[in-house]
């Protein structure tokens, strides 16, 4: 394809952007922040109209991102799937790669091994933390305090080394196929796993002296942005949002998927659902997810890390493809047309680090879904914005935001 | 979980809901114009007040019904979800009733149904597309919307007079691979989908 470059005068974006919001009479003032813009995080772009400092009507405006995964899905087989469920939440890609293939198996209905669920929960759980390190650090500096975003990404850097390890990407992860995981855990990887489990607690005590009881964190942070119990459950809150306003809801306790039933951990749960519970829910949540890795590696089962039942599913290791007929031949199958998955439709959601994601498939049978919907929670909790937002003041818009931790790549799917 | 009870007095209850037959959590078919009503039911009196989901599935062109409206619900004391199913009549113009004034969660996943699949959802309180542009021509999702899209003019009528510029399909050439549901394994190689048209291999109409 040739490339044409045109230099192009495209006026005041900005008159543009106020001439799109409605004409607002008297007083008020029309602010458009964003698509691009620090506070949104992303490509989130609001409406605002002011009356003074105090926000009147707030109509966030989305699409920014929009790359049609759903479209995409429907035109490649399961397993080419995976990447494009990196790219949903990508600062938790490992746990949106366990979610997806969860999802599809339960079409399938093959049972996994020990080991492999394991993995999977460990992942998992690792992502939380990178999640929750970001979220929390970011969440800081929306709030005017710049160090704790440091002691953070420091962590999160650790992290990412250690998936680099597991996965060859630090970012676009793409670690489970269908029936399994990608490859097993590198020899020592665990013991590195560990390392880090144990030193991680002093930075988040850090983070803590620096924001928890902070004056100005607190005066910024407390009372703003309430969600009460009822609103939080009538807007499809999920994740720690919802469990900042005080609701008791866990996927991982209350519908257990890859042996979360077997680890002991307690869910964090909010009083008043202001931008401060929802900071302290991620820290404790941070804290449990420790707790949860330390008991997956003290009981590390051993095995296979993919369904040896699962023949027309998960493609066979590599030496075998290379040395017998049979293994040859359903791998070649496996490739070129995808895991052999049942009709029926199935809806799984997992408890991700920013809610619960979920994947409505319905399959006509064969290796290519008929209809993929990815219910994104940051979508969902994205839409209380017109009702919560009014009546606050234009600069809590920043911590508001930052508090309920939202990523456009998967609002926008 | 639920029990046998819940699921039968439901269906004694409303006189459209029947039971379908489902993998993993209970799958009801219900009207659409009672709708309303069994959501209303089942958030007031039987703790299904989570709406997780809703979204709508594409049968096909050629499908008898060509739309229906898909909804999960979740109950924290059931521990449970639950599926509902229903069609939208009318093919050439699908049309649904609004369930945003019970659920307020279903207010954006109406909207982006409506973006996607053109289905009107009435009595909407603000039904206009989410993902896509506003004035955007067609449906994306719609089985009938080529994976690579349409050309359309750009959003942004000053920026295109003075470029010239549409929103372009994308070029499939030694993209992705692309397997249809239902099409040869030789058409989901990257240079199946070479559409740079030469003299020698004219573009066909």
């Amino acid at each position: 394809m040739s490339t044409k470059t045109v230099e192009v005068n495209v006026g005041d974006v900005g008159a543009r952007g106020a001439d799109a919001s409605h004409q607002v009479d008297g007083e008020k003032m029309a602010l458009n922040v964003g698509p691009s813009h620090p506070t949104t995080h992303g490509v989130l772009r609001l409406m605002m109209d002011l009356d003074g400092d105090v926000i009147t009507r707030c109509e966030p405006v989305l699409g920014y991102l929009h790359r049609g995964d759903e479209k995409i899905a429907e035109n490649m087989t399961y397993n080419q799937f995976v990447p494009y469920t990196d790219r949903l939440d990508y600062l938790a890609p490992l746990a949106n790669n366990v979610a997806y293939a969860i999802a599809v198996e339960k079409l399938t209905g093959i049972e996994l091994p020990e080991r492999c669920q394991a993995i999977r929960v460990l992942v998992s759980e690792m992502a939380r933390i990178s999640s929750h390190l970001l979220g929390m650090g970011v969440f800081g500096m929306d709030a005017g305090a710049w160090t704790p975003f440091m002691y953070t990404f420091t962590e999160r850097e650790k992290l990412y080394t250690l998936f680099e390890e597991l996965t060859g990407a630090r970012f676009t992860t793409s670690y489970t196929r269908i029936g399994g995981v990608a490859r097993d855990i590198p020899e020592g990887w665990l013991g590195r796993v560990t390392h880090f489990c144990e030193n991680l607690p002093k930075a988040i005590d850090e983070v803590e002296k620096l924001l928890t009881r902070n004056r100005i964190f607190l005066d910024r942070t407390e009372g703003i942005g309430q969600v009460s119990k009822e609103d939080a459950i009538a807007y499809g809150f999920t994740g720690p949002n919802l469990r900042a306003s005080g609701v008791d809801l866990d996927l991982r306790k209350d519908k257990p998927y890859s042996g979360y039933e077997k680890y002991d951990f307690d869910v964090p749960i909010g009083t008043r659902g202001d931008c401060y519970d929802r900071y302290l829910i991620r820290i404790e949540e941070v804290r449990q997810s420790l707790r949860i890795i330390k008991q997956v590696i003290d009981d590390f089962p051993s095995g296979l890390w993919y369904s040896e039942d699962a023949k027309k599913i998960f493609a066979p290791p590599k030496d075998k493809i290379l040395t017998s007929m049979e293994e040859l031949i359903q791998n070649f199958m496996i490739v070129t047309e995808g895991p052999q998955i049942p009709a029926g439709e199935v809806y799984f959601e997992a408890e991700n680090p920013k809610g619960a994601l979920g994947f409505y498939i319905v399959s006509k049978g064969g290796g290519v879904p008929y209809r993929l919907k990815i219910r994104a929670p940051s979508f969902c909790n994205l839409s209380i914005l017109e009702h919560m937002v009014p009546g606050h003041m234009l600069s809590d818009i920043t911590v508001i935001l930052g508090s309920l931790d939202f990523v456009m790549g998967e609002c926008d799917r | 979980m639920i029990d046998q009870d819940f699921t039968e007095s439901l269906l004694s209850r409303f006189k459209s809901v029947t039971k379908r037959h489902h993998e993993d959590c209970l799958t009801l078919e219900c009207d659409s114009s009672e709708v309303a009503e069994l959501l209303f039911h089942l958030r007031d009196e039987e703790t299904f007040d989570l709406m997780v989901d809703l979204t709508a599935i594409d049968h096909g062109e050629l499908a008898e019904i060509r739309f229906s409206v898909v909804s999960h619900l979740y109950s924290r004391i059931h521990r449970d979800y639950l599926r509902i199913h229903s069609i939208c009549g009318d093919n050439e113009s699908p049309s649904f009733p609004s369930v945003s004034s019970i659920f307020p969660a279903a207010n954006w996943h109406e909207r982006e149904a409506y973006d996607m699949f053109g289905i009107h959802f009435t009595d909407h309180p603000n039904l206009k597309r989410i993902l896509m542009w506003d004035g955007y021509p067609y449906y994306p999702l719609r089985k009938d919307f080529p994976l690579a899209g349409i050309e359309t003019p750009l959003p942004a009528d000053d920026v295109a007079e003075v470029t010239q510029a549409s929103v372009d399909p994308a070029p499939m050439m030694g993209g992705p691979f692309v397997s249809t549901i239902d099409g040869n394994m030789s058409d989901s190689e990257p240079r199946a989908k070479d559409e740079s048209w030469t003299e020698e291999t004219e573009k066909p109409s």
